[in-house]
């Protein structure tokens, strides 16, 4: 949440409507405008699978995909967010069936607290959406903005190895 | 983060203007530095002005120069495939820098202007001449690993964050700048000043200047160029010593230099003895050696990053090495 605005009575322009799109949703939210994406998914829409860790951009818990593409939602303002399509962990499923890198998380075991893997697969989807090549040291690179206390990193690069494998372009999230 | 009022930038001149009058707003591109610096209270405007909206995107190829718009993100400039063929160390130097998702969001002139890592300076509990004038430097006998070595005063030993600045001096790129006066131009090596006694003032713009693009000539040098940064991880970290570099050959010798480093320096450093040590030699190994030697020349370590005067000589002989295949 947005720290409390100690005594400084909040103006017109320190509020707005802010419309998002998120996983094919329109959503008009009322904010202070310091309301970051990462806290207006969970907090205003009730969506906790994006998770926050360190909120400083250094953790990648709160990795989301903005036009297809990684970001981490902690350092993005929401009101810089309309007009942009935002998927969520949540919104990677289609007709109840998983993503395939949701299908290789659980088939590799990469995971063990499960508190950094919405955003490792989220992270994921968007590797191979662009299609980079996916050797161990490139998915290595690519995900190193998302950490993994319990060390689950082994499982994590077999699990995108084969997702990339699985994956055909109307699965993409 | 302190309260702050938001507004979308619909022209450039919003900029201009808005930000050459109090209460001179803070500029929201990428936002990757700056949510992080308003999440710390370093930085506390009362309004940020988001120019995401600007038509200031676009990479560009003409008359043998790389025009590539402000608002160009990270990834964007590092994947294209003219920057990877004719400006490698370009590319290099972004895809060594951050981590992918903020490579997605980090704009291209954001990423020149974003602020030292300095740990006092982002911590708004300690002493830091640039972020409090006047209330004297935490690093000078303090935690100072990372410092740097070249550019430092009395007052700042910060070192400038950057890596594609690194690569854009040793290119001599150029910046657009717009202003409440009009337009200027300004060399990348020209746009950051030494801390001196006012290490708050980090830069040659004035407020309401808004960089607007930035132009990178090509050569031979360019064309023939590489990026080596030594930093504690492999990945998502910034330099502890990194090294632009690129040569030219004339037959067996090399016509022209470029070299450059960063990690080292309190702003993005070119060395330019170096480069003339390399020019009209053949490239080898003792010659590359004894060119970086002369790297570290007027160093001032300070007890912690003392040992970066030595890995700077190293780096810099790695990068000519690997660029000239003698690695």
């Amino acid at each position: 949440m947005p720290e409390p605005a100690n005594n400084t009575p909040l103006t017109a322009a320190m509020a707005a409507d802010i419309t998002l799109d998120v996983n094919g949703a329109r959503h008009t939210l009322h904010l202070d405008v310091r309301t970051t994406l990462l806290d207006a998914l969970r907090d205003h829409l009730g969506l906790t699978g994006t998770k926050k860790g360190c909120d400083l951009g250094q953790c990648g818990a709160c990795t989301v995909l903005v036009d297809g593409r990684p970001v981490v939602s902690c350092l993005t303002l929401a009101a810089t967010q309309q007009g942009r399509a935002v998927t969520t962990i949540e919104g990677l499923e289609r007709d109840g069936k998983l993503h395939p890198v949701q299908e290789a998380f659980i088939e590799h075991d990469a995971f063990q607290c499960g508190y950094c893997t919405p955003g490792q697969i989220m992270a994921a989807v968007g590797l191979l959406n662009e299609g980079v090549p996916t050797t161990d040291a490139a998915i290595r690179e690519r995900m190193s903005g998302n950490l993994c206390r319990c060390g689950a990193y082994v499982n994590i690069v077999e699990a995108v190895k084969a997702a990339a494998a699985m994956a055909t372009p109307d699965q993409k999230g | 983060m302190h309260p702050f009022a938001y507004t979308a930038a619909q022209t450039p001149q919003d900029v201009t203007t808005r930000g050459s009058h109090p209460p001179h707003p803070d500029i929201l591109a990428g936002g990757t530095d700056l949510l992080q610096l308003l999440k710390e209270r370093v930085r506390t405007p009362a309004e940020l002005i988001d120019i995401n909206g600007l038509d200031l995107g676009g990479i560009d190829e003409k008359n043998g120069c790389l025009r590539v718009g402000a608002l160009v993100r990270m990834s964007e400039l590092a994947a294209d495939p003219r920057v990877t063929r004719d400006w490698p160390v370009v590319s290099k130097a972004l895809l060594d820098s951050a981590s992918a998702q903020v490579r997605n969001m980090a704009s291209i002139a954001g990423n020149l202007l974003q602020r030292t890592r300095c740990p006092y300076f982002r911590d708004a509990t300690t002493p830091c001449n640039k972020r409090d004038p006047g209330t004297g430097c935490s690093a000078l006998d303090g935690l100072n690993r990372t410092h740097a070595i070249l550019g430092t005063s009395d007052r700042c030993i910060a070192a400038h964050p950057s890596d594609l600045a690194v690569a854009l001096v040793a290119l001599d790129a150029r910046i657009s700048i717009l202003g409440p006066d009009g337009e200027d131009e300004v060399a990348v090596e020209n746009l950051h000043r030494l801390p001196g006694d006012t290490p708050h003032m980090e830069t040659v713009l004035q407020p309401g200047d808004l960089i607007t693009a930035i132009h990178i000539p090509a050569s031979e040098c360019a064309r023939r160029s590489h990026y080596v940064k030594v930093r504690d991880r492999a990945s998502f970290e910034w330099a502890l010593v990194s090294a632009a570099v690129g040569l030219d050959m004339d037959g067996g010798t090399i016509s022209d230099a470029r070299v450059a480093v960063g990690g080292v320096g309190t702003k993005p450093w070119r060395l330019r003895t170096v480069e003339s040590l390399l020019i009209g030699k053949a490239p080898g190994p003792q010659v590359f050696k004894a060119a970086a030697d002369r790297a570290a020349d007027g160093a001032q370590p300070r007890g912690g990053n003392a040992y970066k005067v030595e890995l700077l000589k190293h780096t810099v002989t790695r990068a000519l090495m690997e660029l000239g295949g003698c690695a």
